[in-house]
């Protein structure tokens, strides 16, 4: 490792502008941004997709994606000008001196080689030490990281762990060679909650122990608050506001900080719920379903009322998604029965009535594939009205032009598009408008915003709720976001491993006592406050001691 | 239409050459009967007359005008393999989005035939079925076209049953739509640039695997003039150091790349879409 050397930051970005190619030509995606960071300093980047995050903390390692370029400004990483800097130099330093942590660590490993060769690969390519001594350090760091059975998890392969167990892989093999600069670029994004506290503290704490710098990326606020030392936020490529945590979380300047602050406080502003009535919309009752062998749901139950919000909650395999494919028809139950208005449904949606199926619309989490790319906007739309209720000619166009006003899109400039020229959130308005056009009453939202931004996701979710008190509509709500269940659910249902843990009212739900499984959910939802990840992780430390439990919170998380 | 417009513009020159080249061809199989200056079996001269002004490239081993025979070489060569592969392309493309869309057991029946015949080397195959059926024009188009659509099956079954796993056919399916729907609405559309791809250069194959055959005799028959068999009748040529029986060879080698350039194009095209 290089000498440290007090008097000098680190990294230092002047006037950092990089453009990339798009469909419209070149665009900056990032202008003109100026960022210092010291030894040891965990600086984090917050901003919404497109808001040049990634690129920059790609541009801090000296790399640009394809199709981007460098068009002004310096890099310097210790000294040494990235920017001017020849391949070979660059090759030099990546692997060493700075690592970088992706998303999906699925895709960031070899599945053909075994997690420890591939941690200390760089370290010994580099020449940094031997590989017996890079063996060693990788399997103190996975201890580090609190990977079960350290000494030996490195000798299986990717596909052989947990997402989780990967991601804190990854940010170990990031560590072995000692680097001086660390990226992390939404390294938790793609885990559950209660996985992802577990690494998050896992990160902190081994950052905090190598003393090593690093750049933490999220559009997650509260996660980024609990990881920087200082944050900057990022949005079209410019820098918005940069501050200490504690004074960016206590008091924001800018009025697009506190739109992101405001996103999560929307939430509180809880609407009246309409009374359930004598017979629920949807009963589903006892359902067991499997995929072949493999049991999936055991003896689900869940009711839905007219004018109510049901969201079922749980972690990634937990099977709540496949209740949803249950309820449609699309996995006929092995037992159990699916009834609408108090009138059995058949198991499969080939053998429903079309009226039976016009009543239960279902919107999917990735509106990208959710729309046929090569019919307009227009068409999906308008299939329903056709297909369910006849529409044609003028009577169509009408009905069209007031769906697209419904959910805030200008027929005019939107509805001769295709999918691939509107953004995320407006697809997502599209599947919307598409699911209205039958007139339902129950409407299955699956993850229906995980794959927005948190401002579009906060848009589509008022939206919902507007449709739901002019139109009566029901909702079955699938989420992993507690945050989510919280402004919109008038009952929730907690999901793990195909069962259902509890149900009740929001109300209820959200106050204790609560199960533990559930109370292990909602203490994992990261709060904008700095210090809650040290008190959570202590908190149940102290309760793993009393019970002697040692690790329930770990069995929860590393499943 | 405008895009159709830009798509040209933005074209690389070897698609270009490939559509200039393609269009050539095609206007002078068309036209045949008015560019070419004496009838395809007419016997105008000589054996083996070497090039002149009555005859640009001489005669061939019968005495009939070898330009002559070229222009209407492209008429029956490229006729009969546009009329196959296009025969292949219904056949196989609808039978292979059919099995991809309802899987079960149609897709089984349909998948196994499949491979039964594909397990057979093509080219002997076809020799025999067309030694059983003779060699008409008709049943030359129907074999090579059954052989061949197998190829767009395969390929039309893996596009489908790819698209049909994504979440808007899964819409449609929920919605209750038919099966009509489903193919030729949610998915054909979006498998539509590989099939077409694969429609240029099945197009190729069916052009060398006809040469092929006529130049071994079971192809286009004698007297209609085909690039093959041209090859074959005027091979002893060669040994004297006279170029003309390479001209069809060099015919067909040029619509050959002539397509596989516009494929190429189309292909690049289409990905590009998905970025």
């Amino acid at each position: 490792m290089a000498k440290p050397d007090a008097t000098a930051a680190l990294l230092s970005i002047r006037h950092l502008t990089i453009e990339g190619r798009s469909d419209s030509g070149l665009v900056e995606i990032v202008r003109d941004i100026d960022l210092d960071l010291a030894r040891g300093e965990v600086l984090g980047l917050i901003g919404e997709s497109g808001a040049g995050k990634s690129t920059l903390g790609l541009a801090a390692m000296g790399f640009t994606r394809d199709g981007c370029r460098v068009t002004g400004g310096s890099i310097v990483f210790d000294g040494k000008n990235l920017t001017a800097a020849n391949e070979d130099h660059r090759r030099r330093l990546l692997g060493s001196r700075i690592a970088y942590v992706a998303q999906s660590a699925a895709a960031a490993f070899n599945p053909a080689h075994r997690l420890i060769d591939q941690s200390v690969e760089a370290a010994v390519q580099h020449g940094i030490c031997a590989r017996l001594e890079a063996v060693q350090q990788a399997i103190a760091l996975y201890r580090r990281m609190q990977l079960p059975h350290p000494e030996e998890i490195g000798f299986r392969y990717p596909h052989q762990v947990s997402g989780g167990q990967l991601q804190r892989a990854m940010s170990a093999m990031a560590m072995v060679a000692k680097p001086d600069l660390i990226i992390f670029d939404e390294p938790t994004t793609a885990l559950d909650v209660t996985t992802q506290i577990e690494v998050l503290a896992a990160i902190r704490h081994a950052v905090k122990a190598i003393g090593t710098a690093a750049i933490y990326i999220s559009h997650d606020l509260a996660l980024v608050a609990q990881m920087a030392d200082r944050i900057m936020v990022l949005r079209n490529g410019r820098l918005v506001e940069e501050a200490d945590t504690r004074t960016m979380i206590a008091s924001p300047r800018e009025a697009y900080t506190k739109s992101l602050w405001a996103v999560r406080s929307f939430r509180a502003t809880l609407k009246a719920a309409v009374p359930a009535g004598e017979t629920p919309l949807l009963r589903v009752k006892d359902v067991t379903a499997a995929y072949g062998a493999v049991p999936v749901l055991h003896e689900v139950s869940l009711d839905v009322h007219k004018g109510r919000t049901v969201a079922v909650v749980g972690e990634s395999g937990s099977g709540k998604s496949t209740l949803a494919r249950t309820i449609t028809g699309l996995l006929p139950p092995n037992t159990g029965s699916i009834s609408i208005a108090g009138r059995k449904l058949p198991a499969s949606f080939r053998d429903r009535a079309k009226d039976d199926l016009r009543r239960v619309q279902m919107i999917v989490q990735m509106p990208d594939t959710a729309l046929n790319p090569r019919q307009r906007v227009r068409d999906a739309v308008g299939r329903p009205l056709e297909f369910y209720l006849g529409l044609k000619g003028d009577a169509k166009e009408r009905r069209l032009r007031q769906l697209f006003s419904e959910i805030e899109l200008d027929p005019d400039r939107y509805a001769d598009r295709y999918p691939g020229e509107l953004s995320g959130g407006q697809k997502q308005r599209v599947c919307i408008a598409r699911a209205l056009a039958a007139e339902p009453e129950l409407i299955i939202c699956d993850e229906i915003t995980s794959a927005l931004d948190q401002l579009v996701a906060e848009e589509i979710l008022k939206l919902l709720d507007r449709l739901q008190r002019e139109r009566e509509l029901s909702y079955l709500f699938i989420t992993h976001d507690l945050a989510t269940v919280r402004a919109i659910a008038d009952d929730l249902v907690v999901m793990k491993d195909g069962r259902v843990v509890e149900a009740g009212s929001r109300e209820t739900m959200f106050s204790p006592p609560h199960h533990p499984y559930t109370d292990l959910l909602l203490s994992s939802v990261p709060e904008m406050d700095p210090d809650w990840l040290d008190r959570t992780i202590n908190r149940r430390r102290r309760a793993a001691i009393l019970t002697g439990a040692a690790g329930t919170a770990a069995d929860g998380a590393g499943r | 239409m405008t895009n159709l417009a830009t798509a040209f513009r933005a074209a690389p020159p070897t698609a270009w050459f490939g559509l200039v080249v393609t269009t050539l061809i095609f206007f002078v199989a068309l036209l045949a009967p008015v560019i070419a200056p004496y009838g395809q079996t007419q016997i105008v001269g000589p054996e083996f007359a070497p090039w002149s002004n009555s005859h640009l490239l001489g005669t061939d081993n019968l005495g009939r005008d070898m330009a002559t025979r070229m222009i209407y070489g492209a008429r029956n060569t490229v006729g009969v393999a546009l009329a196959t592969t296009l025969l292949a392309f219904l056949l196989g493309g609808s039978a292979g989005l059919l099995a991809g869309t309802v899987r079960g057991w149609a897709d089984q029946l349909l998948g196994r035939f499949v491979d039964i015949i594909m397990a057979i080397p093509s080219l002997i195959f076809a020799l025999l079925l067309l030694a059983i059926f003779g060699t008409s024009i008709a049943s030359l188009i129907l074999i090579i076209a059954g052989l061949e659509s197998t190829r767009f099956f395969r390929l039309a079954r893996a596009l489908a049953l790819g698209i049909s796993a994504l979440d808007y056919v899964e819409a449609a399916r929920l919605r209750g739509e038919g099966l009509g729907w489903l193919i030729y609405r949610e998915i054909l559309p979006n498998a539509a640039a590989p099939l077409i791809a694969e429609f240029g250069l099945r197009l190729c194959f069916a052009f060398l695997f006809i040469a092929t055959l006529s130049f071994l005799g079971l192809g286009i028959q004698p007297p209609t003039a085909d690039w093959g068999s041209m090859v074959r009748d005027n091979a002893v040529l060669i040994t004297y150091g006279d170029i003309t029986p390479l001209l069809p060879a060099a015919a067909i080698a040029l619509l050959t790349v002539a397509v596989n350039f516009i494929v190429d194009w189309l292909l690049q095209r289409s990905s590009g879409l998905k970025d």
